[in-house]
Formats: structure tokens, sequence, C-alpha cells
């Protein structure tokens, strides 16, 4: 049983997550879908505040929002004009779109619901410290993940080279 | 009213649907990523929800969620700088236009 105060909090966040997704994409100006965006990724990290992964909230927030909101706006105000709106959707398209939206939704859904395994009731967990959280990070043991951890690295190195000699001027 | 794992999984799963739609419609290369951003980070919320309400006792869905944005971060920065590349190519970045390989 959840306190009264979860609940609210629960619809406020799942509300706002639809909403602004649905905006997002359906808005014509590109700037206002990048703000959408933002607001979306915030709702997320507030789910994963409400449960319990408090450092992943907080990467959320710095990756997300810090890092790619920002790099989305550069984007559009170097390509395009800001209040520039998008030319209006043609009926064709837009049947494509509803059509592949709505039937991976009722597909999905309905395999959701079927399951009684996602009725169960949230089970008891204390939450991940930090101190768990980088030795999971950093330890070469089972179920931890010093690999990935390094292979991320070079992927991030290799992006950043592919970064500037991709985007510098010849 | 008890929250389960359900309650979570349907925005997010609504979220992940806005992105194909997106994805179908936008013609506009930044839209298009926005909407790949928005399906990417729908998986994110699945596999901690997957994690925090069938496996308490294990962190695999949170870690596999922390390197999911990890990989989305460097791959939006990459076809960031890939569309300004073609931007300053083209002058456009509307991909009905764009149906050649080299300018």
């Amino acid at each position: 049983m959840d306190s009264l105060g979860s609940i609210i909090m629960y619809f406020i966040v799942a509300l706002s997550m639809i909403i602004f997704s649905v905006m997002a994409v359906t808005t014509r100006k590109i700037l206002r879908a990048a703000t959408y965006l933002l607001f979306t990724l915030f709702a997320a990290a507030v789910v994963y505040f409400m449960l319990d992964y408090e450092f992943l909230g907080a990467v959320q927030i710095a990756v997300y929002a810090g890092g790619i909101v920002v790099l989305f706006v550069f984007a559009i105000l170097l390509t395009s004009h800001p209040g520039d709106n998008a030319p209006r959707l043609t009926s064709h398209s837009r049947t494509i779109g509803v059509i592949g939206a709505i039937a991976m939704l009722l597909v999905t859904g309905y395999a959701l619901i079927t399951r009684a395994a996602f009725f169960l009731p949230k089970p008891e967990m204390e939450a991940p410290d930090m101190q768990t959280v980088g030795a999971t990070l950093l330890g070469s043991g089972h179920a931890q993940y010093l690999l990935p951890f390094e292979a991320v690295s070079v992927l991030l190195l290799a992006c950043i080279i592919g970064g500037v000699v991709v985007a510098r001027k010849r | 009213m008890e929250i389960t794992a359900v309650y979570y999984l349907i925005p997010a799963l609504i979220m992940f649907c806005c992105g194909v739609y997106g994805f179908i419609t936008r013609k506009n290369m930044i839209a298009m990523l926005v909407s790949l951003e928005l399906m990417l980070n729908a998986v994110d919320i699945n596999f901690v929800v997957f994690n925090r309400f069938l496996f308490p006792e294990q962190m695999e869905g949170m870690f596999f969620a922390l390197f999911a944005i990890a990989i989305a971060a460097a791959e939006t920065a990459l076809a960031i700088a890939i569309i300004i590349n073609i931007f300053r190519a083209a002058k456009n970045i509307d991909v009905r236009s764009l149906n050649e390989m080299k300018f």
C-alpha cells in the first residue's frame, strides 16, 4: 500500500511524461520539441528517484538534461531559423505513423496487461549506496562491470575523435 | 491503491509509441533524433522497472540503463556532428532532399 503523497506524485509524473512526449513529436516548432524532450527526460529522472535508484536519476539529469539537450539546442540553432514551422504533414505520412504507433501500442499493451507478474506489489529493497555502485562498476568478479566500463571509455574516446574528424572544416 | 510495475510500464510504452510516430512522420533530421531519444529513454525506464519490481536483489537493469545512457550520449554527439556536416554541404537537413551519398 503506497502513501497518498507517492500516489499523487506518481500521477503527476506519469501524466507529464505522457503529455510532454506526445507534444514533443506533434509540435511543429523544432526548438519546442527539444524543450518538451527535456521535460520528458526530467520525468524519467523522477521515475528513477521514485524507484530508489538515486545514482541513475542523477546520471540521467546530468547526462541527458545537461549534455544531450544542450547539444540539441545548439544543433537546432545552427541548422534552422528559430520560429520556423515544420511543413504540415501530409495525411498519407500521418496515417502511416498513427497506424504504426497504435498497432505497437495495442500489441505491447495487451502483452503487458495479461502478465500477472507486472501486478505484484513493489518488493522491499534498500537503495544501492554509492559504495555498492562503485564496487559493482569497477569490480571484475561475478555480476560486476569492469569490462563494459572500460569498453565505454574506449567508445567515448572513439566518439570524441570521430566527432572532431566529422565536424571539422575541410 | 497499489502502484505496481505496469503503472510505470504503460507511460513508458506510450513514450516509445510517440517515438515511433515521430520517427516515421518527421522529416527534419534533428526531430528524428529527438524521437530516437524518446524511444531510448522508454527502454531505459523498462530496464529499471523490471530490475526494481522483479529482481530487487540484483542491479543488472540499473547498470544496463547506465551504459545505455552513456552510449546514447555518444551516439547523439556523433549524429549531431554528421547532421551539421550535412547541413554545411547541402544547406538543409530534410531527409526527403538528401538522396545522394556525395555532394
